[in-house]
């Protein structure tokens, strides 16, 4: 492959192996791409398939198990992994920068900040004064409001989308060729990645800097980068622009994927989500032939003996498939639709949360987690719960399952009788029909019991069936979770994430609950696996009736799946309605942000509305509206003043706001101008 | 920070209270009849009685705990019935012999196993961290009279390079004292090599995979400021609080070696007063070295929070 | 797996090779005998507690024997380990001595570690009030060391084999207890533990069968590290007179009996028993620390 002389960056061949238990494991099989200058590439891909270490690869920094078995780095022309230690240092310190997940830690926690930055210029030879100064001038650019003083802070004292910019402003400060950015928004609030995100768009303007940005997130992706590369298994089997990629998609794995995720706005009765068969390799798996072969539809013999070879295809895109033309006729996993299920609105509600409240204490502070939330939920129907972190959601749901106990003045009803306050005042009716399924499936299941047991044990308690009838039932139970027999008597360690997630799911359908909690179900698992989960969720809730209450902070999920949606901020409710009227509009000034804020693979030129600051404390919530801090709609002391309540605007939408919605539906055409920065706010967030 | 201390001291005079009642109870009430265990099972009565009388254990055990622990508080300790004079003079010498061998042996001790738990740390998994690691280990867990018999063999008998008691004649200089406390010394730092480094080498293990290391060495700066600067200041952390607790240990838990070298400690002390059932003497020693144990924990925790930012800005301050 | 449209759902189509899942389990025990420590320490250990179990029949001499004619003999091939100062045979008596010091040893840590359990569970569960006020009496007992401790107890109550392994095995207990404790701290954060309650599952069936399985590694590493502790104890506290009583022979007594020998030369009366404790001892940490390094996945 020819190199560029005009590239930031050149992976030529790159062939790296970890050492696991003696055995080599190949963990990238020879990949190649250039990134030009200026440009941003993104490389996306699921768990396993090497993304990370092509970053510490290029940065030659792998584990210690780790082996570069062949390729060259290039980096404007030098090859990285030929040169001597001290040439590789002054290479880290000039010409390449990295940032990664969780900034917390990549800070040094007993040193201040602005010395952490200071360091970068001191290694280029500046001296210590110097160094502060454009330390600090770095944290300005990074918009820091009050640089000087966060400066003199410890890590610790700030919020984590304040820690990734410091993390940003160490990484730029060099002014480096390429800026290496892994996974620097997972596991931060929406509003908070969205302005990481931009802040990383303008500086790159800035600094011209090349990105080689790597994420799961195919909306992060489409928004930030140029070009795409996606990786499976250690191969880049696709590569192109990243519009054209996502709209002409010519691998069966990008197919696949993309067919994967609720797109465009997409609901659950437009359509099912579809899913990839198979499971993902594990890393270093011995794949000879296509590396994708075990799970395309299009495979034959040829796909699994012979590697195919990079095709390239007009328009600066590269291939690695021997049948790319029909890639995107390939037949769906998943049939099409659904026929809908009509509802009929004049049941009664199965659930009525009446001015649910929790309050926390903590030393002398309160932490008002929930204040008068009232919502109803109906047979058969899914209320999506969105919020961010501070918002109250898990509270929430922790108080309908009676793990937490509400404050006094809640009121809980299911169907016709109140629901007493934590599970051990229940009765097992009302303990079976609420039932959860937790986000994280290697907590949520005890790791030594094997599936048959845990299902077992729900099916005694919740369904109170014993023996012959417990057995039969366990059956049907997991054939209706796609669940193979032959796992019962395995213990969870041994299951992928899709699987342990369905044993979860069994375990919660055991006593036919009513309503289903689901507290980001799928934030852990792979985007191909997600799918199926979804799907999954979708005919047990059309064949059971089952309402599900599903918390995610993934808004085009929620958005597929929910019927209604209910928007929290700081323990109150701003919104709720139906699924989309909350979406369309007009809507609340929170849910507008943070909708705006949501990455799309269409990328849809929604103008970003940013919201200045932090999420205040609920030690301290405002006063008046808690959201007039940020609000970009902000009308004037009233919203200061008095808290609005929340009032039924139109039929079945509810809206926490003292603007009127006709005043809102007349706004919401354009963004809201600009909020100018208020005071600062203290940087300990909730 | 200082709310963090204030609740770390109220908590220590709770378990100082607590550790008190421990004492006394071990001393006075499980003995059950204290006069007969003195005297033995073939004295007679009356003696027993008078005995118990004399030594006041016929007074109800409220009254005794009381008279105790604020006698104590003000200095009195009370009175040696083996040697019919005040304990807190006998403590007060044993305490002053304990604390100089105590910091001779932490003053060899210290430098030589922070480098060699760095070491190891650094070396992680090749040979001289093994080596560091299983001779500490071991050295650590092989009692101390053990370690002390094969020094006294070696340099006392065979190479007769040092003297085998610690007992100096009382007008020997400084340097010629600290002969004799050499041996003995080095029998402790045998036994605390092994802890010290092993904590040494897990927070510099900690350290070096750390995040914030890895982001050190990916902005190029040398070597020897990612370890010096970045790595070290929070490896060390949690071996201040290891130095502290075993000083403090020191001061009443080396009852072997003052034994085997005959110097006049508090371990010592204590079992002398064991071994004659001098109950009061017991019962004061033991409080104090608890005391001493108590207020080292402190002391490490003053460090800690003096050296960890964590605890010394907590978020609200800026 | 050459099917060309695989028509199965996802989840189901490519099974987990079950021989691969019997074979995890067996990884465990495999990485054990991998270790060269733990073997080390098995062999060592093992060779023991057969002295201890079949000491009396290996021994050349009656370990009780006195003999004035042959006191304070050097090592020779008559008397592998030479003779104290009663005439009695060194070897004989090394061999013999195991046997009360593992058992006393084995014992006060089975009490220590059942009990232990049971208070951390306890305590690391419920929390509160319960555990602070634990907590602080454990603190207490921390601030002086196990042996002064145990002087302390066996003076009033009189030193016995069975007051060693109750005072050493209540010692132990408040110390095994925080692990525990912290142990159990950790697990009940975990969902399946919310989802046992929400089972309407009580709190015994919670503490028993959900959260003691997941804290049995940490448990099985205390127990053998309060092993050391308990032999190194025990022959401390036998070496002070305190422990187990003549006439058995105990290594800590033999030592007490001979170190003032050392100055005249004596050499091997003291040196045997204490490389025996020394070897014991080493040995029960080699086989924690392999068991630790197994288990701390």
């Amino acid at each position: 492959m020819s190199v560029n002389p005009s590239s930031a960056l050149d992976v030529v061949d790159l062939d790296v192996a970890y050492r696991v238990r003696g055995r080599e494991r190949q963990v990238l099989r020879g990949i190649s791409f250039s990134i030009a200058k200026g440009e941003s590439y993104g490389l996306v891909g699921e768990s396993g398939c090497g993304k990370s270490t092509v970053a510490f690869a290029i940065v030659r920094h792998l584990a210690r198990n780790g082996r570069i078995r062949d390729g060259r780095v290039l980096i404007d022309g030098r090859d990285l992994l030929t040169l001597s230690r001290a040439e590789l240092r002054e290479m880290r310190s000039k010409a390449v920068s990295m940032v990664y997940q969780d900034p917390g830690r990549a800070l040094n926690p007993s040193i201040r900040v602005g010395r952490q930055i200071a360091e970068v210029f001191e290694v280029l030879g500046g001296e210590r004064k110097e160094s502060l100064e454009r330390a600090e001038e770095m944290l300005r650019k990074v918009q820091i409001a009050d640089a000087g003083s966060v400066m003199q802070r410890y890590p610790h004292q700030l919020s984590g989308g304040m820690q990734q910019r410091v993390v940003i402003a160490m990484a730029l400060a060099p002014d480096p060729t390429l800026l290496i950015l892994d996974e620097p928004t997972t596991g931060l609030d929406a509003t908070v990645e969205a302005e990481v995100l931009d802040l990383v768009a303008n500086l790159r303007q800035e600094f011209g800097a090349s990105v080689l940005f790597i994420s799961h997130n195919l909306g992060v992706i489409a928004k930030m980068c140029d070009r795409v590369g996606v990786l499976y298994a250690g191969s880049l089997v696709e590569e192109g622009p990243a519009r054209a990629l996502f709209d002409d998609p010519h691998h069966p794995y990008t197919v696949g994927l993309l067919r994967c995720i609720p797109r465009g706005g997409m609901r659950k009765d437009q359509g099912r989500l579809d899913s990839i068969p198979g499971f993902l390799p594990p890393p270093g798996a011995h794949l000879p032939g296509c590396v994708f072969a075990d799970r395309c539809p299009l495979a034959d013999d040829r796909c699994h003996t012979e590697p195919p070879p990079p095709v390239p295809l007009p328009g600066g895109r590269v291939t690695r498939c021997f049948y790319h033309e029909q890639a995107q006729s390939i037949p769906r996993q998943t049939p099409e639709d659904l026929p809908p299920v009509p509802r009929d609105p004049s049941i009664a509600p199965v659930l009525r949360a009446s001015d649910v409240s929790k309050t926390f204490r903590q030393g002398i502070s309160q932490i008002h987690a929930l204040s008068g939330v009232s919502v109803e939920l109906w047979p058969g129907e899914t209320l999506g719960l969105v919020g961010e972190s501070g918002s109250g959601k898990t509270t929430f749901a922790r108080v309908l399952l009676g793990i937490t106990k509400p404050d006094a003045d809640s009121m809980l009803v299911l169907d016709d009788h109140a629901l007493p306050g934590t599970t051990g005042k229940r009765t097992r009716d009302d303990i079976r029909a609420i039932q959860i399924v937790f986000q994280n499936p290697d907590q949520a299941l005890n790791q030594r019991h094997a599936v048959k047991r845990i299902v077992g044990r729900a099916l005694e308690r919740l369904a109170g069936l014993h023996g012959r009838k417990r057995d039969d039932r366990m059956v049907a139970l997991t054939r209706s979770v796609r669940l193979d027999d032959r796992y019962l008597s395995v213990r969870p360690a041994s299951l992928s994430g899709g699987l342990k997630q369905r044993v979860a799911i069994a375990r919660a359908f055991a006593g036919n609950p009513r309503i289903v909690v689901c507290d980001e179900p799928t934030s852990a698992l792979d985007v191909s696996v997600q799918a199926a989960i979804l799907n999954l969720l979708g005919e047990l809730q059309r064949d059971e009736q089952t309402s599900y209450i599903f918390i995610s902070h993934d808004l085009g999920v929620v958005r597929y799946l929910s019927d209604r949606i209910a928007v929290l901020y700081l323990g109150r409710l701003m919104e709720v309605g139906a699924a989309e009227r909350v979406f369309d509009g007009p809507h609340h000034p929170y849910t507008e942000a943070l909708l705006s804020a949501i990455p799309t693979i269409e990328g849809e030129e929604r103008p970003r509305i940013r919201l200045e600051g932090d999420i205040p404390s609920a030690a301290d919530p405002p006063s008046g509206c808690v959201f007039h801090t940020r609000c970009p709609r902000r009308i004037g002391e009233i919203c200061d003043t008095e808290e609005p309540p929340l009032a039924e605007v139109e039929p079945g939408h509810f809206m926490r706001c003292h603007i009127p919605i006709d005043e809102l539906r007349r706004l919401q055409v354009a963004p809201p101008p600009q909020r100018a920065p208020t005071e600062t706010v203290p940087s300990s967030a909730a | 920070m200082l709310t963090f201390l204030a609740r770390r001291f109220a908590l220590a005079l709770v378990t100082l209270w607590l550790l008190s009642i421990i004492v006394f109870v071990g001393a006075q009430v499980l003995p059950g009849n204290p006069g007969r265990a003195i005297l033995g099972p073939f004295a007679d009565d009356g003696a027993v009685e008078q005995l118990n009388h004399e030594l006041g254990f016929d007074q109800p055990l409220l009254t005794r705990y009381w008279d105790w622990l604020s006698g104590f508080i003000h200095g009195d300790m009370g009175t040696s019935y083996v040697y019919n004079a005040p304990v807190s003079d006998f403590i007060g010498d044993a305490l002053v012999n304990s604390i100089q061998l105590a910091a001779f042996a932490l003053i060899i001790v210290i430098p030589v196993s922070i480098v060699g738990g760095v070491i190891a740390a650094l070396k992680v998994g090749r040979l001289i961290d093994r080596t560091i690691t299983v001779a500490g280990l071991s050295l650590a867990v092989v009692p101390e009279f053990v370690t002390a018999i094969v020094l006294i063999l070696v340099f006392g008998i065979w190479l007769e390079l040092l003297p085998v008691t610690a007992a100096a004649p009382a007008d020997v200089g400084f340097f010629e004292g600290l002969k004799y406390l050499l041996l003995p010394a080095l029998a402790l730092t045998a036994v605390l090599f092994g802890y010290i480094a092993r904590m040494a080498r897990a927070g510099t293990v900690t350290s070096l995979d750390s995040d914030y290391a890895r982001t050190a060495v990916l902005k190029g700066l040398p070597w020897r400021t990612v370890l010096g600067r970045h790595v070290l200041r929070n490896s060390l952390l949690p071996t201040i609080t290891v130095i502290a607790v075993q000083a403090g240990f020191m001061m009443g838990g080396l009852v072997v070696i003052e034994r085997i070298f005959n110097y006049q400690g508090m371990g010592l002390l204590i079992f002398n007063a064991a071994t004659r059932k001098d109950f009061p003497m017991l019962q004061s020693a033991i409080l104090t070295i608890g005391i001493i144990f108590i207020m080292m924990t402190l002391v490490a925790d003053i460090l800690t929070s003096l050296l960890n930012p964590r605890i010394r800005v907590s978020r609200a301050e800026s | 797996m050459t099917a060309t449209t695989p028509s199965v759902e996802p989840g189901s189509a490519l099974p987990v090779d079950t021989s691969e899942l019997r074979r995890a389990r067996r990884e465990t025990f495999r990485a054990l005998l991998r270790s060269k420590t733990f073997l080390v320490g098995l062999l060592i250990v093992g060779f023991w507690v057969f002295c201890a179990v079949f000491g009396n029949l290996i021994a050349p001499e009656d370990p009780l024997q006195t003999n004035s004619s042959v006191t304070l003999k050097a090592p020779s091939a008559e008397h592998l380990f030479g003779t104290d100062a009663l005439g009695r045979d060194i070897f004989s008596r090394v061999l013999v001595g195991s046997r009360d010091i593992i058992t006393v040893a084995l014992l006060a840590t089975i009490l220590g570690t059942v009990a232990g359990t049971g208070l951390g569970l306890v305590m690391g569960y419920f929390r509160g009030l319960v555990d602070e006020v634990i907590s602080r009496v454990v603190e207490a007992f921390f601030a002086l060391p196990i042996v002064i401790v145990a002087l302390l107890a066996l003076t009033a109550l009189g030193p016995s084999n069975i007051t060693v392994i109750v005072v050493i095995g209540l010692v132990f207990t408040p110390l095994i207890a925080r692990t525990v404790r912290s142990a159990v701290l950790s697990e009940r954060e975990l969902e399946y533990v919310s989802a046992a309650k929400l089972r309407g599952e009580r709190t015994p069936y919670i503490l028993f069968v959900e959260i003691l399985p997941n804290v049995l590694p940490p448990v099985i590493v205390e127990f053998t590290v309060r092993l050391g502790y308990a032999i190194f104890t025990v022959a401390t506290l036998s070496f002070l007179g305190f422990g187990i009583q003549p006439p058995t022979p105990d290594w800590g007594l033999q030592i007490a009996e001979s170190y003032g020998l050392i100055g005249g030369g004596f050499w091997w009366t003291a040196l045997f028993p204490a490389l025996a404790i020394a070897t014991l001892v080493v040995g029960v940490n080699l086989i924690a620390d392999g068991v630790q390094s197994v288990l701390e996945r």
